[in-house]
């Protein structure tokens, strides 16, 4: 099941730039919650902050409190740990390239030490079949490599390994946006599919998509949250004009 | 008429690529070719079981020599490999931008760009003399210091060019960072770090200079690391440099076989490691 | 600025309308002088009006149409032009009612003057004024204006309803003015019709402004009060 994630005054820098400035959120559980914004608003490196992926650049720091579901993830819990529990999928489908499409899935769970080959048999399936996979990679699961796939599988391939270790919230960086129509479609059902047993943070450039799959939706601009409100309002009639203004296409 | 000038230049392009090519290729081939023409006569089953028989005796062989250089150079891969790779991974994932980093590549130039005699004096003094005697182990030493500096910058290359996101994607899946690195990075370089590797192996395969100082060479047979221990390389140089006929052309037959040997073992390398590789990857 | 292109589109859309509103209104101001004169060559020139109105109409419908599909608009622009669909067809109904008055002119002419107890032209100046003040309120992109036009419907309603009593006496105690009497509340029915379309055009234009729906707030309060009464009867 999914949980809530709860941000306080979240700050993050990169050396001395400062990337995000006094964010407050509260997203909610189970739901698919989607961030826009024009290109270095900092909605990636606020998603990063959610996995503390942010950290691994060595110039990174970070204040705040971020809680996911009853753990203060920068103060109970380890990075690793965290991102066990907080899985991504990034813009780019980024495949194991030298691992077939079942060591791809399993990844997670064999380099965290689980082999019982049994148990690892059935996650594998589930989880593409989750990612609605299953049906067009079954017979080929150990001969073919991940990277032979199109872009498409490739993204939904990622989709399951990041399902495999079971989080409870999926993060996902303009998972669509190396894709055609179709596969981006289908990716989007897949989401909503996902709803159900997750929290999903999506982060995208194309309003129309956080339109269609998101209940609540954030615009951040310049390292700030402007306005985070149910995306038919967002859309239909937003209190900021600021927000008002780029989703209608009227920037400067 | 654009057209025709166009097609002109093209051709011109063409031949001239060619031409280079048969340039580069045409002295290897003229190598070979004469080797076989000198030295394929001397070949014979007693060339591989044999020890060289003294002067003035004919026949004899060189199979100490091939057993010796197979010691030295497992020897030299078992030191330089693992140091090689390890510094190779220091630099690339742990060390980025730190100024040990720096200081170890520079190290690793410096070394690479020391002359092959020197390096051999060197061990004589460090190793050698504190011995007492010539060694194998001592012989092996050098040829694995030298293998080291390439093996660490093919490395280091190979593991830079993996993308980042492979890296980022085994970090978001919760997975400790020397994990990914072992398992994730360095496994998607294992194709270029074993080219580097072999890279490293060949060039040591015929060293001479280092070896007159440590392994010193040896007539009769031996196995133990603690004597001296024949090698190709070194017996060939003895051997040419001698005034006997018979020496002269046993030394053309070693040096073919040194370069088939060379040869056969990289290519067992890269037959062992394609076999593992899946449909479709990199 | 961007979307220039866009930005135009929208324009050449709020032209096209304009332009719709202006016949509408021209429409009811004949269809009410030819009442007044007696005049049949006005209730002509209602009729040909009436063609371009529906043209029109055709026209504006499939500007909006390729504008939502081509520009993906939203919040601001998305409810301008969905205002402009529902005001267009307000619009044509306008017109229609016009056509209902000036058809009424005619059957009028064939019959003897009456003196009935209806002020027709009152009630025709009212509407007309909302007409007015509601497409100037989408002009100027007014909701204040707009919520005044919403007052101003009472007062035709009120009309209404007080011509049709005094004409269904009319018609029962003085039966030779039946058929007078009866085209009267045919025209004062019109009228009213036009207060309400003007009045939706006042609340098309509050939904673009404001992004408040104001519609069958009456009703709906009506119903939410009958329900609080019933307590917690479960119906």
């Amino acid at each position: 099941m999914g949980v809530s994630i709860e941000v306080t005054n979240l700050n993050a820098w990169y050396g001395s730039n400062h990337a995000l400035q006094d964010i407050n959120l509260n997203i909610p559980a189970n739901r698919a919650t989607a961030l826009i914004g024009p290109s270095g608003c900092g909605k990636s490196t606020f998603v990063r902050c959610l996995n503390r992926m942010h950290e691994t650049n060595p110039v990174a720091r970070v204040t705040g409190k971020v809680i996911i579901g009853d753990l203060d993830i920068y103060k109970d819990i380890k990075p690793v740990e965290i991102r066990r529990r907080v899985g991504m999928v990034f813009q780019r489908p980024n495949p194991f390239p030298t691992m077939s499409i079942y060591d791809n899935v399993a990844a997670g769970l064999k380099l965290n030490g689980y082999s019982s080959r049994h148990v690892l048999d059935e996650i594998v399936e589930k989880s593409l079949k989750n990612a609605a996979l299953w049906e067009e990679v079954k017979d080929n699961l150990k001969k073919e490599s991940g990277a032979s796939l199109s872009g498409g599988q490739q993204q939904r391939l990622c989709i399951a390994r990041a399902l495999a270790v079971d989080p409870e919230v999926l993060l996902m960086d303009e998972p669509a946006s190396a894709l055609d129509p179709v596969s981006t479609a289908k990716i989007e059902d897949l989401i909503f599919q996902l709803k159900a047993q997750y929290t999903i943070v999506i982060v995208t450039h194309n309003m129309q998509q956080a339109a269609r799959v998101a209940e609540n939706t954030g615009f951040f601009l310049n390292g700030r949250m402007v306005e985070f409100d149910a995306t038919d309002k967002i859309f239909t009639n937003p209190s900021d004009k600021r927000t008002e203004d780029y989703i209608t296409g009227r920037f400067g | 008429m654009r057209a025709w000038i166009r097609g002109l230049s093209d051709g011109a392009a063409t031949g001239l690529a060619v031409l280079s090519t048969i340039l580069v290729v045409a002295p290897l081939v003229a190598i070979f070719v004469y080797l076989i023409y000198k030295g394929a006569s001397s070949l014979s089953w007693a060339f591989f079981t044999e020890v060289p028989k003294p002067v003035g005796e004919a026949g004899g062989g060189m199979a100490n020599a091939i057993l010796g250089s197979a010691i030295l150079l497992g020897i030299g891969s078992l030191i330089g490999i693992p140091v090689g790779i390890a510094g190779g991974i220091f630099l690339a994932e742990y060390g980025r931008g730190t100024k040990l980093a720096t200081a170890v590549r520079f190290t690793a130039d410096v070394l690479n760009g020391v002359p092959s005699i020197v390096m051999g004096i060197a061990i004589y003094s460090l190793v050698v003399v504190p011995q007492g005697h010539f060694s194998a182990f001592s012989g092996g030493v050098a040829l694995g210091i030298m293998m080291i500096p390439t093996v660490c910058r093919t490395t280091e290359e190979m593991l830079l060019m993996v993308p980042n996101a492979v890296r980022e994607a085994a970090l978001a899946l919760g997975v400790p960072n020397w994990r990914s690195v072992m398992a994730i990075t360095v496994k998607t370089a294992s194709p270029g770090i074993i080219t580097g590797c072999m890279l490293a192996f060949a060039r040591v395969a015929g060293e001479t200079a280092p070896l007159i100082f440590t392994a010193f060479g040896n007539v009769g047979w031996n196995a133990r690391l603690d004597e001296p221990i024949a090698a190709l390389p070194l017996q060939i140089y003895v051997y040419a440099l001698s005034p006997y006929d018979d020496w002269h052309r046993l030394a053309w037959a070693g040096s073919l076989v040194l370069i088939v040997l060379i040869v056969l073992a990289v290519s067992l390398v890269r037959y062992v490691t394609s076999r593992g590789v899946l449909k479709g990857a990199s | 600025m961007t979307r220039i292109r866009f930005q135009q589109r929208l324009e050449e859309l709020k032209e096209k309308l304009l332009e719709m509103a202006g016949l509408a209104e021209q429409a009811t101001q004949r269809a009410i002088e030819a009442y007044r004169e007696r005049d049949l060559s006005i209730c002509d020139l209602v009729s040909q009006g009436e063609i371009t109105i529906n043209c029109l109409e055709r026209d504006i419908d499939q500007a909006a149409l390729d504008l939502l599909a081509t520009e993906q608009p939203m919040a601001g622009d998305l409810r301008f032009i969905l205002s402009v669909i529902k005001i267009n067809a307000e619009l044509e109904r306008v017109g229609n009612a016009a056509k209902s008055i000036s058809e009424r002119v005619r059957h009028m002419e064939r019959m003897a003057a009456a003196e009935l107890p209806v002020n027709i032209p009152k009630m025709a100046t009212l509407a007309s004024e909302m007409v007015r003040k509601s497409l100037q309120s989408f002009i100027e992109a007014d909701a204040e204006t707009a919520r005044s036009v919403l007052t101003m419907d009472d007062a035709v309603d009120a009309m209404n309803k007080a011509a049709f009593k005094s004409l269904i006496k009319v018609m029962e105690e003085q039966s030779h003015l039946a058929p007078q009497a009866l085209n009267a509340l045919m025209i004062s029915r019109s009228l009213e019709r036009v207060a309400d379309h003007a009045t939706n055009i006042a609340e098309d234009v509050i939904f673009w402004v404001q992004g408040d729906d104001v519609r069958h707030h009456k009703s709906l309060q009506r119903e939410m009060e009958q329900q609080s009464k019933d307590g917690g009867n479960i119906s």
